[in-house]
Formats: structure tokens, sequence, C-alpha cells
């Protein structure tokens, strides 16, 4: 009887068991502060309102139409998983890419422009959109390795460059009457990624590509290299403490530069598989820079900064965010979400405290077992 | 050239004060990366404060209830930040950007709802205060003086003096120099960084305040205040944590952001020809290099960013 309770503390010890603890905490409490501000705002609709935030495309009544979105959801849901994986591999070596956000502005710039006014293939656009980021990615790094400029913030002025820098470019390939960049599905089909059946089973969304399952390898793939290579240990290592691994033989500015290049360059794939299924136009007089990037950052830490919870995280926020735009607008606004994946994202930063609290938590409640059993004995 | 003065004074004074806001938290030993989102909230209570004035308030309780609305409610934003990293010990970099998050999100909900309960059709999420703004401006001849320049310079002064010729200043320093030798001669090294986080909030509050008040009389939340928390941390280490080198480099990087507003009155300037988006991507640029030369031998605060553990030696 008394090995029972002790079986199910091991789980409560569990790190990874106390990261999904965490993360769950984080979402109910973002939600019942979403819930909360709705209820401030206007208190008819609240309950209403934080459902169809939590419905998102279940609000369709029929079951092709709810398919069909669920699709649409999932493909931006695979542009923010990559862009989550940038943030939590940069985060692995002790860098905070904020800088995604900005990365991802630079890959959509080089692949509209790509297949737009260059009309290349799709693999090539995705190629290219992938290495622009990364080289925007890879400054930031050499900048941080050589001349030791905190890397937020020159992620923070990249990104804004690089939103001006975006907007000139695809200025060349926007429509006439309109600030938008011209339909990728008309202008250049080649440029379309594939949809490899995908488009059939969410009831003819055509924007469901091989970008979908692209994005889920890549977090396999980030957590291969993360855990099982001697690169990712190298790079981790670096993370904890640079001078030791300078010590140890390593490379440390080059590894530092190679986090971000690579960091960048999964930013740079996620507006890639995004913005070449179509789904999108870019509006060239844009004036911030997108949330992708940013979401990213709440999706990583959610997760857990772990590649395969991200998976799950990266969902969840586009979940909440897509179901943003069901709410009843003549009470609320669709930001609303973007007030919760905040407030999560602030939460977040109580995981390690929570942690910590548990483990003491737990230290005390076996102290006390422990004494008691001893007493037992004595007795 | 007038507007050029003009503009740079104005964008200067923003800078100055929230990155002297920035500079005070710093040397607690607390990283504010927040401020951005800080200045948006205080813009927002002071641009609602002028918003819900009756018209015919005097112009001096304007500006006093105004800048206290935006002082206010950008110390009480500031406390998510102070309480997550100084109690619970949370990581300074990702809570001062859900405070970056936050700060617009809360604005942009907050504006719209205002908004829609007005009439059910404007779900824009701009503020209009063109009446209460002309409080602040003062025309002299052609230049329109802007009280919160004269209130910039003032505050920069009285950094200086707080920061290095006081005991409070002197102890704000020591706890992020090396909070464990602070914390052994008594002083409450919690307090202080308290003190020192709380500084930046009603610092970058009222930065954000001037921010929408120069040259605009509405505002769309929407926009945020676009990197200018930012910029003014770029201004903070460029003047290497120095309250006289702050006031000077953010001179300058006012400058550049006061050229995107004005360029087209320059001859030789319109002759280049260039997209006005470059004059926008200016400031960011120049702050970069500017960067790249002076953090080589950056004198931040030592123990900036570390949470304080009694126990630790």
């Amino acid at each position: 009887m008394s090995k029972e309770p002790k079986k199910k503390e091991s789980i409560l010890r569990n790190s990874g068991v106390q990261t999904i603890i965490g993360s769950l905490l984080c979402i109910i409490i973002g939600l019942l502060i979403g819930y909360i501000v709705l209820l401030i705002i206007n208190p008819g609709g609240a309950g209403k309102a934080i459902l169809a935030i939590l419905k998102n495309f279940l609000y369709y009544p029929s079951a092709v139409a709810a398919t069909k979105y669920f699709g649409t959801t999932l493909v931006k849901a695979s542009a923010l998983l990559m862009c989550s994986l940038s943030v939590l591999f940069a985060w692995k070596v002790g860098l905070f890419n904020i800088g995604a956000a900005g990365q991802y502005v630079i890959g959509v710039g080089a692949c509209l422009y790509c297949g737009l006014k260059l009309s290349m293939p799709w693999y090539a656009c995705l190629i290219i959109a992938i290495i622009a980021a990364a080289l925007v990615g890879g400054l930031s790094g050499a900048l941080k390795a050589y001349f030791n400029v905190n890397e937020v913030i020159s992620c923070i002025m990249l990104n804004w460059i690089g939103l001006y820098a975006v907007n000139m470019l695809l200025t060349k390939v926007k429509e006439q009457s309109t600030p938008y960049t011209r339909p990728l599905g008309s202008t250049n089909k080649s440029a379309l990624l594939p949809n490899a059946g995908l488009d059939k089973l969410f009831a003819n969304n055509e924007f469901a590509t091989i970008g979908l399952i692209l994005a889920v390898v890549m977090a396999i793939l980030v957590w291969i290299v993360l855990e099982k290579t001697k690169l990712g240990y190298e790079l981790k290592a670096t993370g904890m403490n640079k001078n030791a691994a300078k010590y140890c033989g390593m490379r440390e500015k080059r590894n530092i530069i190679l986090t971000m290049i690579i960091a960048g360059g999964l930013a740079g794939m996620g507006a890639g598989i995004f913005y070449l299924t179509g789904i999108e136009q870019w509006m060239v007089q844009q004036t911030s820079v997108p949330a992708m990037g940013f979401n990213g950052i709440a999706a990583a830490f959610l997760g857990g900064s772990n590649p395969i919870g991200v998976i799950f995280s990266s969902y969840f926020i586009q979940h909440i965010t897509s179901g943003g735009s069901y709410v009843d607008k003549t009470m609320y606004c669709t930001q609303i979400s973007d007030l919760i994946s905040a407030f999560i994202i602030y939460l977040c930063g109580f995981v390690l405290f929570f942690k910590m609290w548990l483990n003491r938590y737990l230290n005390k409640r076996d102290e006390k077992r422990a004494a008691k059993e001893q007493k037992g004995g004595e007795a | 050239m007038l507007l050029l003065i003009q503009y740079t004074l104005i964008f200067a004074s923003v800078l100055v004060l929230v990155a002297l806001g920035g500079c005070f938290s710093e040397h607690s030993g607390i990283i504010n990366i927040g401020l951005e989102g800080i200045m948006v909230i205080g813009a927002l209570g002071g641009a609602l404060m002028m918003k819900y004035l009756p018209a015919g308030t005097a112009a001096p309780l304007v500006i006093i209830l105004v800048i206290l609305a935006s002082v206010v409610v950008g110390m009480i934003f500031s406390l998510l930040l102070g309480v997550a990293a100084i109690k619970f010990n949370a990581d300074q970099t990702l809570v001062g950007t859900a405070l970056n998050l936050l700060g617009p999100a809360i604005a942009v909900v907050l504006v719209r709802a205002i908004n829609t309960a007005e009439s059910v059709d404007n779900v824009s999420s701009t503020v209009a205060y063109g009446h209460a703004k002309k409080a602040f401006i003062l025309n002299i001849g052609k230049f329109e003086f802007n009280w919160f320049m004269l209130l910039a310079l003032l505050i920069l002064i009285a950094s200086y003096v707080i920061l290095y010729k006081t005991k409070f200043g002197l102890r704000l320093c020591a706890c992020g120099e090396h909070p464990q030798a602070a914390d052994s001669v008594g002083i409450n090294v919690y307090k202080m960084r308290y003190a020192g986080v709380l500084i930046s909030g009603a610092l970058g509050g009222l930065g954000g305040l001037v921010y929408i008040t120069a040259g605009v009389s509405e505002w769309k939340f929407e926009n945020g205040v676009a990197g200018f928390g930012f910029l003014a941390l770029a201004v903070m280490i460029f003047g290497q944590w120095r309250p006289t080198n702050i006031g000077l480099a953010a001179l300058l990087f006012g400058m550049f952001r006061a050229l995107s507003n004005v360029y087209t009155g320059f001859d030789a300037l319109v002759a280049l020809k260039l997209p006005s988006t470059v004059y926008n991507m200016l400031p960011y640029i120049i702050s970069l290099i500017v960067l790249v030369f002076v953090s080589k031998k950056s004198r931040a605060p030592k123990a900036e960013g570390i949470p304080y553990d009694k126990g630790q030696r």
C-alpha cells in the first residue's frame, strides 16, 4: 500500500511532467484572465466569446466547413511552429531570438519576390527564403560574437529594417490598384507548394500542402540535432558557459553565429511554407512587424522549450489566435486572443519558480512522511 | 531647418526620458526590455486622460493631470516586471518581452472596447485628443515649444544628481554592481530593485505620452510606439549608462528620427531621390552601426539580469 503514493510522487518529480503541468496552468490562468477582461468590457457576451475563441473552426455547424477551416488553422500553425522552433533553437544555446519576426519577414520578401517577379519554382523560392533569413539571423549572431552587441537589441533593429526593406522590395510586385502583392496562384502556379493529396484530407482546402509535413519533420529534426548529435551538444555547452566551451576547445564564436544562422533559416522556412501556399498576400504598406514571430516566442516557452512539445503549443496558440476572429464583433475585438497569448508568455516566466516551489513542497512532504514513519517505528 | 530642430528636440526628449528609465532600472540590476510596452501603456493612460478631461480645464491643470496619469499607469504596469523578476526570479528578458506584447494588446483591446461602446460601427483603435494637446504647446514665433522638452531637460539633470550625488543613487548603483556586497552593508536589495523598476515605469510611461503628442493629435494604438522603446535602449547603451552621455546620444538619434518627418524640407535630401522608406529605416540602421562600435567595451552594470539570491556568495 505504501508503494503506490511513492510511484505517484516520482511522476510529479519528473521534470517533463512538471513542465506540462506548468504549461497547462499558464493556459488556464491565461484564459481566465482573458475571460475576466471580456467580463469587464461587456458582461453579457463574455461566456460566449471565450467559447468562440476556444471553439475556433468548430464554430461552423457543417462538418465540411469545419474540416476546411481546421486545415487553414493547421497551415497557420505550421508557420508558427517554424517560428517557435527558431526561438527555441536559439534559446537552447542561450540566445534570445526575438528577431524571428524579422527573419520571417525577410523570408516572406525573398520567397514572394522570387515567386512573383523571377517566376521561380516552389523549391527554389523556399530555399532562397531560408538562405535570406539565415543570413539575417547570422548577422545578429556575428554582431554578438565579434562585437558583443546584445542580440535582443540587434534583432529588434533588424526587425524594423527588414520590414521596411521588404515593403520596398515587394512594392515592385504589388497589384496596381491595391497595396497587396499579386496573388501567387494566378501569377505563377509553379511557385505553389504541392498539395500531395493533403487538400483532399481537409475538404479540398487548397492551402493544405506538404508544408504541414515539412514543419513537423523539422520539429523532429531540431530535436535530433539538439539531443542526439555532437553539434547539438557543443551548441548547448556554448550556451551554458561561453568561456568554458572555449576552454574545452569549442569554437564559441562560430557556434553563436551558426546557431543564429539555423534559427534564422527556420523562421525563413516558416515564411516560405506559409506564403508559398498562396493563402495570404503581403500588404506592402504594413507598419508593424507581423505577430507570427512574437507568437513563436509564446509557443516556444509554452511548449517547455521542447521541440516536440512545441508542436502542440504552436497549434494551441494558433487555435486561440484564429478563434479570436469568431468573437462577437459588436462587443469585442479579435485582439483579445493576442492579449491572452501575451499573458501566457508572461506567466511562462513563472514556470521555473513553480517547479522550484513544487520540488520544495515535495521534499517537505517526504520529510514529514519520513519523520512520521520514524515515529511510528519508535512507538 | 527650424522644423528639424523642433522635431529633433521632441524626439530626443522621448528618447532621453525612456533611456533614463532604462538606466535607473539597469543600475538597480534589472534589465528592462519591456520599455516599449510600458511606453504604450503610459501613452494610453495619458491619451485617455486627455480625451476625458472637460474642455474648459485650465492648461496647467491639464498638464499635471495628464502627466500624472501616464506616470502612474506606467508604474503600475512596470510592477508586472518588478514582481516577476524580483520576487519570483523570472527570466527578465522573457518577462520584458511579454510586457512588450501585453502593452499594445491591452491598449488595442481597451481602446477598441471604448470606441465600440461609443458607436457600434467604430472598430478603430484610435484615440483623438487634439483639444487637450494644445495645453502642452507654446508657440514662440514659428517654433512650436513643447513643455515636455523642458521637462526632459530637468529630469536629465535630476537623474544626474540623483545617481551620482545622493545616497539613494549610489546605493541603487551598488545593487546593480554587486548586490551581495550591498546587502552586507545593510542595503535592502529587493527594495532598491523595486525602486529602479518603478522609476523606469514612470519615465517610460511619460516617454510614451511625449511620443504620441509629438506632432500628431490622435494616435492609432495598433501601431504601438514603433520600436522607440528599443531605440531608447540603444541610446542607453550608446550613452554607456551615464545620464550626460545619454542626453547627447538622444540628440543624435532624435535627429535621425526627425529627418524622416521633415526631409522633404531640404532640397539637398530631396535631390537624392531616396524613397521615404529609407528615412524610416535610418534610425534603426544608425543604432545598429553605433552599437557595433560601443558594445565591445561595455560599462553595463555587472549584476544586471541576474536574479538576486541572498544565499549566493
